[in-house]
């Protein structure tokens, strides 16, 4: 067990690497409990939240989500989460738990009602449910049968990116289709107190499918195969998401929102350092956060996420490298301890499936 | 957890074993099945000289790098190559073809700081 976000949680339940290897060939179960929920709601909490957004929150018809940032007034990245439209005027995010607080306080400080006179049609209501809600991962390509098992036979998956409500046993929770694994999936949401019964019978009726628990390391190893960046490693109020080449998820056509004149600014420019996936040339020993990378023997960045990748076996990771020497085929070297090892700079992301 | 008898033990999980004028030296069970996974070994340079305590080898698991530390005062006289090809032999024969190197001791005398079975066992609980 570790502490994390102020919560304890298990790196592993028994390997990382069988762990890893279930959310690729079978299905396995995340507690992500520790992440938090925001409800913000209101006649003006759309366009208050697009101010607020780096995606348009416009977009979103009730019941879909979409990645999207918070971001400081120097464009650096706050938090990354999802933000879904669950009403016409009701959205829920969710976003990681060492950044809820700070999120919650944020945001609040920039509510409109701050203002002395806001009119009703900006009304804005904000508050923080993190503690009312827990939530499971079930990640893997069996999940489609696995969620028939779940909630029955005539219930329907949600398509990609989309949230509905289902009754389980006595009580109701909302299942996102989603994740962060590169597998199919999906994030369950309910009461805290209904937890534990969830926990329980996701992993007794998952028996049939080979379902395993899944502790922090897997999360981790598994989304470093697909690119998907980890705040307070890839992600930083240092950095904002055109430098971690997340771009796609910045409406700049939006007039205005916080952040975006610094991100304009790095799109016209372009950014000083990108986050760039590489894999390890030689087997040896894995990169790690903060190794120094280095290019010709010239230091041209470091390291933020690394590991041995246990679906491909090679040593990966994302790394911060100068925009001019940050291509994809560049050769360069990873320094670990003292030595430097060769590494190609790869396409995202890492790992396909077969 | 197994622990064996006729070994000595450091409070950093190091397994040792004495063999005449030399120790040979592993991480314990508990050691390996805390680490899990163990991917990549950096054995000691042969002849290197250790002082006790000192970090000579690392050991990498998926999760994370720890080092392995000279239980003794000594010089590095042998080297598990094994491992550079098949570094899971930590996880599953962590007292036998897992061992790591094999240190000339420079004071036999020195064992006797190690803890024996009984205190490393209280103290992995």
């Amino acid at each position: 067990m570790v502490p994390f976000a102020g919560w304890l949680m298990p790196v592993q339940y028994t390997s990382i690497v069988e762990e890893h290897q279930a959310v690729r060939n079978n299905v396995g179960v995340f507690d992500i409990s520790h992440m938090g929920q925001l409800i913000v709601e209101g006649p003006g909490a759309c366009e208050w939240l697009n101010t607020m957004l780096t995606n348009n929150v416009g977009k979103l018809d009730v019941g879909t989500g979409q990645y999207t940032f918070l971001l400081n007034d120097r464009g650096g990245i706050i938090d990354d989460l999802i933000v879904y439209r669950i009403g016409q005027m009701e959205f829920l995010l969710v976003v990681n738990a060492a950044r809820a607080d700070e999120d919650f306080a944020w945001l609040q400080d920039h509510l409109p009602n701050v203002e002395a006179a806001v009119s009703a049609a900006r009304e804005v209501h904000f508050v923080n449910r993190s503690a009312d809600f827990g939530g499971v991962a079930i990640q893997g390509p069996r999940i489609a049968e696995f969620f028939h098992t779940l909630f029955g036979n005539d219930a329907n998956l949600p398509p990609r990116n989309s949230i509905a409500d289902f009754p389980f046993d006595g009580t109701t929770v909302s299942v996102a289709r989603t994740g962060y694994t590169g597998e199919d999936g999906i994030e369950v949401f309910f009461r805290s107190s209904d937890a534990a019964k969830f926990w329980n019978a996701a992993l007794e009726r998952g028996k049939p499918f080979g379902i395993k628990p899944c502790g922090l390391g897997a999360r981790d190893t598994l989304r470093l195969e697909m690119c998907y960046p980890l705040n307070g490693s890839d992600l930083s109020p240092e950095r904002n998401p055109i430098e971690a080449g997340l771009g796609f998820f910045v409406d700049l056509t939006k007039p205005n929102f916080i952040g975006r004149d610094v991100l304009f600014e790095t799109k016209e420019n372009g950014p000083r350092e990108k986050l760039v996936p590489f894999r390890m040339k030689e087997k040896g020993p894995p990169p790690r956060p903060h190794y120094a990378v280095f290019e010709n023997g010239e230091r041209v960045g470091e390291v933020t996420s690394g590991t041995l990748s246990p679906s491909l076996n090679w040593g990966v990771g994302m790394a911060y490298v100068s925009t001019a020497r940050a291509k994809i085929g560049a050769q360069i070297d990873i320094e670990i301890r003292g030595q430097k090892f060769p590494a190609t700079i790869e396409r995202k992301p890492l790992y396909k499936k077969p | 957890m197994n622990v064996p008898d006729d070994l000595r033990y450091t409070e950093s999980h190091e397994w040792i074993k004495r063999e005449g004028d030399n120790v040979r030296v592993g991480i314990t069970d508990h050691a390996q099945s805390e680490l899990t996974d163990v991917v990549y070994v950096e054995l000691p340079k042969m002849d290197r000289q250790a002082n006790a305590k000192e970090a000579i080898a690392v050991v990498e698991s998926v999760k994370a790098a720890s080092d392995i530390y000279a239980p003794v005062k000594g010089t590095v006289v042998e080297v598990n190559k094994a491992l550079e090809a098949d570094p899971g032999l930590i996880n599953r024969e962590p007292y036998g073809q897992g061992w790591i190197f094999v240190l000339k001791l420079d004071n036999a005398d020195d064992l006797k700081q190690l803890k024996d079975a009984e205190a490393y066992e209280k103290q992995i609980g």
